[in-house]
């Protein structure tokens, strides 16, 4: 040691904390890891714990003050058959808004990764990313005036002579309504399109992974490229799928301006959350609403999980 | 029999699809635009019955526009600073370390975006009324730094994975301490995704609705400004006039994001 610094200057601060940092690389795990950990516990943590908490008070019925004593008088109010229908009509326009995401993203993904040129890639590239990155809100405005009965939709529609299929869709019950732009269809329509891109580019970045080894090896072995496909490619993709599915699942799922805008009059989970909080100013209602999607969620996400989706992500 | 020379030809079917969504994705934004001039301000009629320029002049003339636009953009930027540290740290971390929890810990970077937003800003409000705390500045940063860090974590690890340990490797045998090696190899390397990820993390924060609206208050960024704006039965092309406006401002950062990640596929000194 000593024979070492004689020559040299001595070690700078900098160095030898540099060692320090070398010799214990827990310390240094730590350093790094304290800072995020704190916000994400402090701040996400101890919100979704507050609103566990929330969740056990009550509102007093005369007053309408909160009582902050527990009770599980405000999850009564869950199961009620109301209650129950929301959660469902939620949760099941969730899963379709899903399965047709992943429906129309697939094959653009597909094209994208394996048959677009590096110009051709950059075009698509760009056109997924515009709609995510434009204004959320814009977007859902953009089909409002759309979906409307004066709007281009009906316009279209009218001119290519479809007028009496429209009518008799939305005379259908549950999924019609007065226009498109009241009815289910139309807030279907809606997640779909907002929540696409989520679903386009984790397929994508999964189908850009599968080496190119891989499926040439397929096919020397005699595969016909449609079994390469069924074979090779699509379960290589099916992380990349879980995890788009996560964002349209779970996005649809807490979405409460989209039915606000474009849709029925039915509530979605999202809308009666809000209008507890605010409104209604019943705290603890709204926050018992909140804790369904997390323990959906909690559900979806083991089950991607299995499916290799964070690694996807 | 493929030949690995020049690209396969999709069938019509792929290509047509895969168009199909490219235009489904795109079309409704032209309509924003072409909203932005109709005369019409009462309702959505289609085609418009005429074109007019008047509704800029009409939009950049209401100072609360620009007020919403101010806090929107003094919120994203905050924001964008607090996750950009947070998330690089994060993805250092996770990126070289194994340790007990460490599922738990990714889970717990991504959950802000895996829940539903209701449930992030649901929880914050909850949190706000149990602290005592009003709605400020900082409770509108707090809600959204939580879900941008994860942004940046995604694109600091996904580059870090994608660097050569060679490189750190022959940097400290050629006698650099740990900060010299971070500071002259591994932040080079890091930093267009650290831009990258920044940009999309400033725009996320910029375009977010949900979660603000719990955190707000009474407070106007620009979504809420819209959302006001949308309830109004008169003067409705203000709207997308605002609408572009925003659309203008994230398109440069997106563009720019994807610049600086594209060729990120073949890092120098990476292998393969």
């Amino acid at each position: 040691m000593s024979s070492a610094s004689a020559s040299a200057a001595p070690p700078s601060l900098l160095h030898r904390l540099s060692t320090v940092l070398y010799v214990r690389p827990k310390l240094l795990l730590i350093l790094l890891l304290v800072p995020p950990l704190l916000w994400l516990g402090v701040i996400y943590l101890g919100s979704l714990f507050s609103l566990l908490v929330q969740s056990f008070f009550s509102v007093d019925d005369f007053t309408g003050k909160v009582v902050y004593s527990p009770t599980l008088a405000t999850y009564a109010g869950l199961f009620n058959e109301t209650s129950l229908g929301v959660i469902r009509r939620t949760a099941s326009t969730a899963a379709v808004v899903t399965l047709i995401c992943a429906a129309i993203a697939f094959p653009l993904a597909y094209y994208m990764a394996r048959y677009a040129g590096p110009r051709a890639k950059a075009v698509f590239y760009v056109a997924v990313m515009l709609p995510l990155w434009s204004n959320y809100l814009v977007r859902v405005y953009a089909w409002k005036l759309i979906l409307a009965k004066e709007g281009a939709l009906t316009w279209v529609l009218a001119h290519l002579g479809l007028e009496a299929p429209l009518d008799w869709v939305l005379t259908t019950p549950n999924i019609g309504g007065a226009s498109l732009g009241t009815s289910m269809i139309g807030t279907t329509v809606v997640f779909v399109y907002i929540w696409l891109p989520y679903m386009v580019l984790p397929i994508q970045a999964a189908l850009e992974r599968v080496p190119r080894s891989l499926i040439e090896a397929s096919s020397d072995l005699g595969a016909h490229p449609r079994e390469t496909f069924r074979r090779v490619i699509l379960p290589l993709s099916i992380p990349g799928v879980a995890a788009g599915s996560i964002f349209t699942f779970s996005l649809t799922l807490g979405d409460y301006i989209i039915p606000n805008l474009v849709g029925s009059s039915r509530p979605f989970l999202g809308q009666l959350v809000y209008q507890y909080q605010g409104t209604a100013s019943n705290l603890p209602l709204a926050a018992a609403f909140a804790v369904v999607p997390i323990v959906i969620m909690a559900i979806y996400l083991s089950a991607a999980k299995r499916l290799g989706a964070f690694d996807a992500l | 029999m493929r030949s690995d020379t020049g690209r396969a030809k999709a069938g019509w079917g792929l290509t047509a699809a895969a168009w199909f969504g490219v235009l489904f994705l795109n079309v409704p934004i032209l309509f924003i635009i072409l909203y932005c001039f109709t005369t019409d301000d009462r309702s959505y009629s289609f085609p418009p019955p005429g074109l007019t320029t008047r509704w800029f002049g009409v939009a950049l003339a209401r100072d609360d526009l620009w007020a919403a636009l101010g806090l929107s953009l003094r919120v994203a930027f905050i924001s964008m600073l607090i996750a950009l540290v947070l998330g690089t740290l994060a993805a250092a971390a996770m990126f070289r370390f194994r340790f007990f929890g460490k599922e738990t810990v990714t889970l717990l970077i991504l959950l802000p975006i895996a829940l539903p937003g209701i449930v992030t800003g649901m929880s914050l409000r909850a949190a706000f009324d149990l602290a005592n705390l009003p709605f400020s500045f900082w409770t509108l940063v707090l809600g959204h730094a939580t879900f941008c860090i994860v942004v940046v974590y995604n694109n600091v690890i996904a580059r870090l994975r994608r660097s050569s340990p060679a490189l750190v490797e022959a940097s400290m045998d050629l006698g650099a301490n740990s900060f010299q090696t971070f500071r002259h190899v591994i932040l080079p390397n890091l930093a267009t995704a650290l831009l990258a990820g920044g940009m999309l993390a400033f725009a996320l924060s910029f375009d977010e609705i949900i979660v603000t609206t719990f955190t707000a208050g009474n407070q106007n960024t620009l979504p809420i400004f819209i959302l006001k704006e949308l309830s109004r039965p008169h003067n409705r092309p203000v709207t997308n006039v605002a609408a572009v406006m925003v659309m203008v401002i994230t398109f440069g950062p997106i563009l720019l994001a994807y610049y600086l990640t594209r060729d990120t596929q073949d890092t120098a000194g990476s292998g393969k």
